[in-house]
């Protein structure tokens, strides 16, 4: 089975966002590179498909050489080879740009599965597995929390409001993963891993190299962008519910607080 | 038609979701600043004969697909569909809820209408004719203000229990058009539907979360807060240590890996704050936090902090509230 992982890089969970002086973008000074962990649980994945099925798993990634890290990291937890889309013409794309450039090195790669995460934790544009699907004429499942496959087809476990769906696909196909850590407890690179990923092909490439025209991926080409930043509005400080009472007495005057004040219940 | 802005409900098992309404509501007050009409598109299997409660929101023109094909969202039957009608409405911008499958639908509209989408909205605005929409990025710990270019058709989903509902009934009835359904040989399909009936309260769309963290100890404990949820008719929440810790399940997860949630009161029961959990609630309109630990991030956010025992304070804080909503009713 041959699959390609698509993986954005994107600053650590943890890291505090600060606006940039241009007021459109986030300060990238200090900021930690992680994989997407989206596409950390769909690195898994895809470990575990070529465990059943045998086969390739190829990352193909997008943005300047830092990511080369994000790529070598997949690369030790097991991945066999690397494409990186390293363009200048990127930085300015919106979604359905950088969906081409995918695209395209993704048909290259001509794989049975294209995995990714439902959304990366920076820009929450929620459009690359969608998009790439609907430029490659493939059919999309979202957003799984399993992943089955006898293959010729896969079958994808997917939470909805209020309950769950199964829907299958036939391949090749586009799933995009949803779930927590908890549900995909991905590997983590082992020392060898380590060792053996420095000398795992990865490719780097210009869009020309995947015969496109910059001009029809860049920001030139973006539909979309960004116009302004702002920090969300600052609450109003909060109180400490106190007044020298016991427990017992808080909780009758955190009721009265909701019912009264809030009017909340 | 002139210019119009095109609405897209979501039908699902016999009724549109709220969303639908809440989507329908912002396409009234965005058609009215841009001074264009309302069109609608209800998709579904047996959506015929309930189409005029989305019709109800001051639309003008209603596109309705009924087909017992339509069931259930699946991306290859109803992208083009839906594609096919927004190319002939010829609208001014298309929004959608930002729902689970909303969010799919989007994502390939703009891709087969070769344009930008905004996705998970919280503000639409129009200044000087110019259409501008606002959302979260980062998991809400930052928002962006998104423009199009040229003569891209905006797509905006938006984000559940955010946008106002318009009172439905202006008594206006919309023009209905039927459209028929030639379904293509799809490659993907639902296999199986398990909808929960219990009453069940979604995360990303109630009104009040009651989420248990680190603090809970156990799974044995979340009976507690279960409890005091069922009471206020909330949904039940979990921060990433309860669910690392397996202790509740990850469709709980409230975080920057989880669900974003905004609802009118949050009551956060033995939850730290970390960084990536205030990501994902900061936008709560009432933030209550129960933690023993007076130092706990999570204090900084709360409009009402209380410093106890969670184990001695929810059962009679659940008390009280059980006593309020007897005198009540």
């Amino acid at each position: 089975m041959n699959i390609v992982v698509l993986l954005k890089q994107t600053p650590d969970t943890e890291s505090v966002i600060r606006i940039a002086k241009d007021g459109r973008t986030v300060a990238t000074e200090g900021i930690k590179w992680i994989i997407n962990p989206y596409d950390e649980f769909a690195v898994e994945a895809a470990l575990r498909l070529r465990e059943q099925h045998s086969g390739q798993v190829t990352i193909v990634s997008w943005g300047p050489q830092r990511v080369v890290e994000s790529v070598r990291t997949a690369l030790a937890m097991g991945a066999d080879s690397g494409v990186l889309i390293d363009d200048d013409a990127l930085a300015e794309s919106d979604s359905l740009g950088v969906a081409r450039a995918l695209a395209a090195a993704v048909k290259e790669l001509a794989p049975d599965v294209i995995l990714c995460g439902s959304r990366a934790v920076d820009y929450d544009l929620g459009q690359r597995g969608p998009m790439v699907a609907d430029l490659l004429g493939l059919p999309h499942l979202a957003l799984a929390v399993a992943i089955q496959s006898d293959g010729s087809k896969i079958t994808v476990d997917r939470p909805i409001e209020g309950g769950k769906v199964t829907v299958e696909a036939d391949l090749p196909a586009v799933v995009t993963l949803g779930g927590s850590h908890a549900v995909w407890n991905p590997r983590y690179a082992s020392l060898p891993g380590i060792m053996k990923a420095k000398k795992k092909p990865l490719a780097m490439k210009k869009l020309v190299d995947l015969g496109l025209n910059p001009d029809d991926c860049g920001g030139g080409a973006a539909k979309i962008h960004i116009t302004s930043l702002e920090m969300p509005a600052e609450r109003a400080p909060g109180r400490i519910v106190n007044g020298g009472l016991d427990a017992a007495g808080k909780a009758k005057e955190l009721v009265r607080l909701l019912h009264e004040e809030a009017r909340l219940i | 038609m002139s210019k119009c802005v095109c609405v897209i409900g979501e039908f699902r098992a016999g009724n549109f979701r709220r969303v639908s309404f809440e989507a329908a509501s912002e396409g009234r007050r965005v058609a009215q600043a841009l001074g264009a009409k309302l069109c609608a598109i209800a998709v579904g299997s047996g959506v015929a004969e309930k189409a005029a409660e989305l019709g109800d929101y001051g639309v003008d023109k209603l596109y309705v697909a009924d087909d017992p094909a339509l069931e259930y969202y699946v991306g290859a039957t109803y992208v083009p569909l839906i594609a096919d009608i927004i190319r002939k409405c010829d609208p001014a911008l298309v929004i959608l809820p930002a729902s689970v499958d909303g969010k799919d639908l989007g994502a390939r509209l703009a891709a087969q209408l070769q344009t930008g989408l905004a996705q998970d909205c919280t503000e639409i605005r129009v200044e000087a004719g110019v259409i501008k929409a606002k959302r979260p990025i980062f998991a809400g710990k930052c928002f962006a203000w998104c423009e199009w270019k040229g003569n891209a058709v905006p797509v905006i989903s938006c984000r559940p229990n955010v946008m106002d509902c318009l009172v439905a009934g202006e008594g206006r009835k919309p023009e209905i058009e039927t459209v028929a359904v030639s379904l293509p040989a799809a490659n993907s399909r639902v296999i199986g539907l398990d909808v929960d009936t219990s009453g069940k309260v979604e995360l990303t769309e109630a009104e009040i979360i009651v989420s248990g963290g680190r603090g809970m100890k156990g799974p044995e404990n979340y009976a507690m807060i279960e409890e005091l949820a069922k009471i206020l008719g909330a949904a039940v929440g979990a921060s990433r240590a309860a669910v690392d810790a397996g202790w509740r399940p990850h469709s709980d997860q409230v975080g920057q890996t989880g669900k974003v949630v905004n609802p009118n009161l949050y009551i956060a029961v033995g939850i730290s704050g970390a960084i990536q959990h205030l990501a994902g609630m900061g936008s709560s309109k009432t933030i209550v936090a129960v933690n023993k630990d007076a130092d706990a991030p999570i204090f900084s956010k709360a409009d009402y902090g209380i410093v106890e025992d969670l184990f001695s304070f929810v059962p009679m804080f659940t008390e009280e509230v059980r006593i309020l909503k007897s005198t009540c009713s």
